[in-house]
C-alpha cells in the first residue's frame, strides 16, 4: 500500500427531490448524501458502512457517475470525474468497475455467464475475440468457475456462484478500482467468507483498491484497512480498522459497535442502545443530525452541524463532544 | 466451494420455454390448426383443380357433392377453392398487418419508454388518441381516406394496432429499465444503444410475441369484417368476410355459402387464440 491516493472525493452531495400530490404539488427534498469527503488510497479498502438508507449506495453510484447531479468535487487519478465527457465517462468505467449487491438481479437472465464476462471487453473494444475469451477463461479460473459453466444461464447458479460471475465481470477489463456495494449481504453467512477471501485473494493478486460498502461490522472489520462510518448522508467518524473498532470515538460508532456481539472476551462491552427511529432523510434533524438518538447529546449538538475533524493521526470524528 | 450447490442443468431458455408450452395441450391444438391452414394456404393450387374466380353460370349454387366439396356459390365458383385460396389472403393480411405494427408499435414504445420526458409524453398522448376511437372505427375512417381494397385495409389494422404494441412495449421497458442488470451494463461502461440492443429489447419482447399471436386473430376477424363491409378485398377475390357478404342473400339456397367460411375465420382465429394463451402461459412465470 502506498500513500498515493488513487480517489478523492470532497463535499459530495446529492439531493433527491420527489413531489407528492397532483393538484398541489408539494416539492420533497431527500438529502441522501450531504457533504461527503474522503480519499481512497492507492491498494487499500476502505469500508463505509451505515444503517439502511444512509447514502451508501448513493455515494457509490456518484463517484462512476451513475447518478447524475451530485455536487461536489471527484478526483480520480487526477481526473476530474464530475467533468468528464460521455466518452471520457465510458472509458472512466474501464478503470473503475462496481460489484452489486444483489447477484440475482445484477446478472441479465438472457445472458450466458461466457457473454456476461465477455461483455465489458467488447465494450471497451478490448483485444480480438479469440484473446477476449482467452481472458475469460482466466478471470473465470481466477474467481473459481469451471470452463463447462461457459454456456450456462444465472439462474442455473446459487447466490455465491452468481456473485462470483459478477466479481469475474467486474474484474475482466483489469479495473484499478472496484466499487463493492454490499457484495455478500445477500449470500448465507457459510457463503460469505468464501467471497469475502476472493475478494481478499484477488485484491493481492491483482493489486486492486476497494471502496467497500457494507451494513455488518464483521463483514467490514474482516476485509477493510480503514472504515468510515456513515449516518444521514454524512461521515461521522473515519478510522483505520483496528483504531474503529478498539477505540471509537463518535457515540454513534460506539452504539453500533455495542450492538455486535464480540468474540473478544477482554473487550468491555458498553452496553449503549440505539434509541428511536433512525430519522427521515427528507426532514433531519437540525445541528447534529444524530442528537435525537444521542445519549451524550449537548445543547450545541442541537444547533451545530459538527464538522469531520482530525483528533489523533488518521482518526476523525464529527462530534461536538472532540 | 463445499458449501456451495453446484445445479447440474444443462437447459437454455428456449428449451425450458418450449417443455412448458408443449405440455399445454390446447395450445398444441392452436398450433396444430394454425399448421393446418398455413399447410393449405402455400398448397392451395394443389388442392383443387379449379381455379378461384374461374364461373361456370351453369352450375349456380349447387350444393356440395363429389366434385364440388363445398357445393358452389351464386356464379358457379367452387367453394372449397375459394375457402383454399381464402386462407392465403387472410393468413398474409394477418401476419403482414401485426408484422408492421409490432415492429412500429416496438419501436415507439422503447423510445418513449427509455428515453422518457417528451419523447414519452408526445408518443403516449398519440397512443391515446389512437386508442379514443373504436378499432374497426377507425380502420374504416383510415381505409375510406386511402380507397377500399384489401391492401388497405392491411394498412388500416396495422395502424389501428400500433397503440397495443407501443403500450405494452413502453410498460415492459419501464420496469425493464430499473432492473439492476441495466445499472450494471451501464457501469461497465456500454452505451445506450447496446443496452436498448443487448440488454432491454431482449427482456421486454416476450410480451410483444404473445400480444402479436393473439393481434394475428384480431386482424383476420377485423380484416374479415372490412370485407363484409365492402372495404377491404374487393370481388372477386376470395376473401372470406367478402364471402360472407355475398352468401347473405343466397342464405336458404346455399347455407355453404355462409358456413364453410364463417368455419374457415373461426377456426384460423381460435387457432391464434390457443397458441396466444399457451405462449402467455409458458413465457410469463419467466417474464414475471
Ligand atoms: N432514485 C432515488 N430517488 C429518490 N430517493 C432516493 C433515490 N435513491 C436513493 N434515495 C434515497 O436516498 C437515501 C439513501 O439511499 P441509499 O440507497 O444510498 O442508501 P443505502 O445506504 O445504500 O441503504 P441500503 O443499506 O438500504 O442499501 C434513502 O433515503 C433513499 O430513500
Ligand atoms: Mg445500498
Amino acid at each position: 500500500m502506498t500513500n498515493k491516493n488513487l480517489l478523492q472525493i470532497s463535499n459530495l452531495s446529492k439531493s433527491f427531490e420527489s413531489s407528492k400530490g397532483f393538484f398541489r404539488k408539494v416539492k420533497n427534498e431527500v438529502k441522501a448524501v450531504d457533504g461527503v469527503s474522503f480519499e481512497v488510497k492507492q491498494g487499500e479498502t476502505l469500508g463505509i458502512v451505515g444503517e439502511s438508507g444512509c447514502g451508501k449506495s448513493t455515494t457509490g453510484r456518484l463517484i462512476m457517475r451513475l447518478i447524475e447531479g451530485g455536487k461536489g468535487k471527484i478526483n480520480f487519478e487526477g481526473q476530474d470525474v464530475q467533468s468528464l465527457s460521455t466518452k471520457d465517462l465510458r472509458k472512466l468505467r474501464r478503470d473503475i468497475q462496481m460489484i452489486f449487491q444483489d447477484p440475482y438481479a445484477s446478472l441479465n437472465p438472457r445472458h450466458t455467464v461466457e457473454k456476461i464476462i465477455e461483455e465489458p471487453l467488447i465494450v471497451h473494444k478490448i483485444g480480438t475475440k479469440e484473446e477476449r475469451r482467452k481472458r475469460v477463461a482466466e478471470v473465470m479460473d481466477v474467481v473459481g468457475l469451471s470452463p463447462y459453466h461457459l454456456k450456462r444461464y444465472p439462474h442455473q447458479f446459487s447466490g455465491g456462484q452468481r456473485q462470483r460471475i459478477g466479481i469475474a465481470r467486474a474484474l475482466v477489463t483489469n479495473p484499478k478500482l472496484i466499487i463493492a456495494d454490499e457484495p455478500v449481504s445477500a449470500l448465507d453467512v457459510s457463503i460469505q467468507a468464501q467471497v469475502l477471501n476472493l475478494l481478499k485473494d484477488i485484491q493481492v493478486e491483482f493489486g486492486l483498491t476497494y471502496l467497500f460498502i457494507a451494513h455488518d461490522l464483521g463483514v467490514v472489520r474482516h476485509i477493510s484497512d480503514r472504515v468510515a462510518v456513515m449516518y444521514l448522508g454524512r461521515i461521522v467518524e473515519i478510522a483505520e480498522v483496528e483504531e474503529l473498532f478498539e477505540n471509537p470515538k463518535h457515540p454513534y460508532t460506539k452504539a453500533l459497535l455495542s450492538s455486535v456481539p464480540v468474540p473478544d472476551p477482554t473487550f468491555e462491552k458498553q452496553e449503549i442502545v440505539l434509541t428511536g427511529e433512525i430519522p427521515s432523510p427528507s426532514n433531519p434533524p437540525s445541528g447534529c443530525t444524530f442528537h435525537t438518538r444521542c445519549n451524550s447529546c449537548m445543547d450545541i449538538c442541537k444547533a451545530e452541524k459538527p464538522v469531520l475533524q482530525q483528533i489523533q493521526s488518521g482518526h476523525q470524528v464529527a462530534c461536538h463532544l472532540f | 466451494m463445499k458449501n456451495e450447490e453446484i445445479v447440474e442443468k444443462e437447459k437454455t431458455p428456449f428449451r425450458e420455454f418450449w417443455e412448458s408450452f408443449r405440455a399445454n395441450r390446447l395450445a398444441l391444438v392452436g398450433l396444430g390448426i394454425v399448421f393446418f391452414f398455413i399447410v393449405i394456404a402455400i398448397f392451395a393450387p394443389l388442392l383443387t383443380s379449379y381455379a378461384p374466380d374461374s364461373q361456370n353460370l351453369a352450375d349456380r349454387l349447387l350444393p356440395p357433392s363429389a366434385s364440388h366439396y363445398f357445393g358452389t356459390d351464386d356464379f358457379g365458383r367452387d367453394l372449397f377453392t375459394r375457402v383454399v385460396y381464402g386462407a392465403r389472403l387472410s393468413l398474409w393480411v394477418g401476419f403482414l398487418s401485426v408484422l408492421g405494427s409490432a415492429l412500429i408499435g416496438t419501436f415507439l414504445g422503447i423510445v418513449a419508454g427509455y428515453y422518457g420526458k417528451w419523447l414519452d409524453t408526445i408518443i403516449s398522448r398519440f397512443f391515446d388518441i389512437l386508442l379514443a376511437f373504436p378499432s374497426i372505427l377507425l380502420a374504416i375512417a383510415i381505409v375510406a381516406i386511402l380507397g377500399p381494397s384489401l391492401q388497405n385495409a392491411l394498412i388500416a389494422i396495422a395502424i389501428v394496432n400500433v397503440p397495443t404494441f407501443g403500450r405494452l412495449v413502453r410498460s415492459k421497458v419501464l420496469s425493464v429499465k430499473q432492473e439492476e442488470y441495466i445499472l450494471a451494463a451501464r457501469a461497465i461502461g456500454m452505451g445506450d444503444t447496446r443496452i436498448l440492443t443487448h440488454h432491454i429489447l431482449p427482456n421486454s419482447i416476450a410480451p410483444v410475441i404473445v400480444q402479436g399471436t393473439l393481434a394475428i386473430a384480431t386482424a383476420i376477424i377485423e380484416a374479415a369484417a372490412l370485407g363484409f363491409l365492402g372495404m377491404g378485398a374487393q370481388a372477386p377475390m376470395p376473401e372470406w368476410g367478402k364471402m360472407l357478404a355475398d352468401s347473405r342473400q343466397y342464405l336458404t339456397d346455399a347455407p355453404g355459402t355462409l358456413f364453410f367460411p364463417g368455419f374457415a375465420i373461426m377456426f384460423t382465429v381460435l387457432g391464434f387464440n390457443l397458441i396466444g394463451d399457451g405462449l402467455r402461459d409458458a413465457l410469463d412465470p419467466k417474464m414475471k
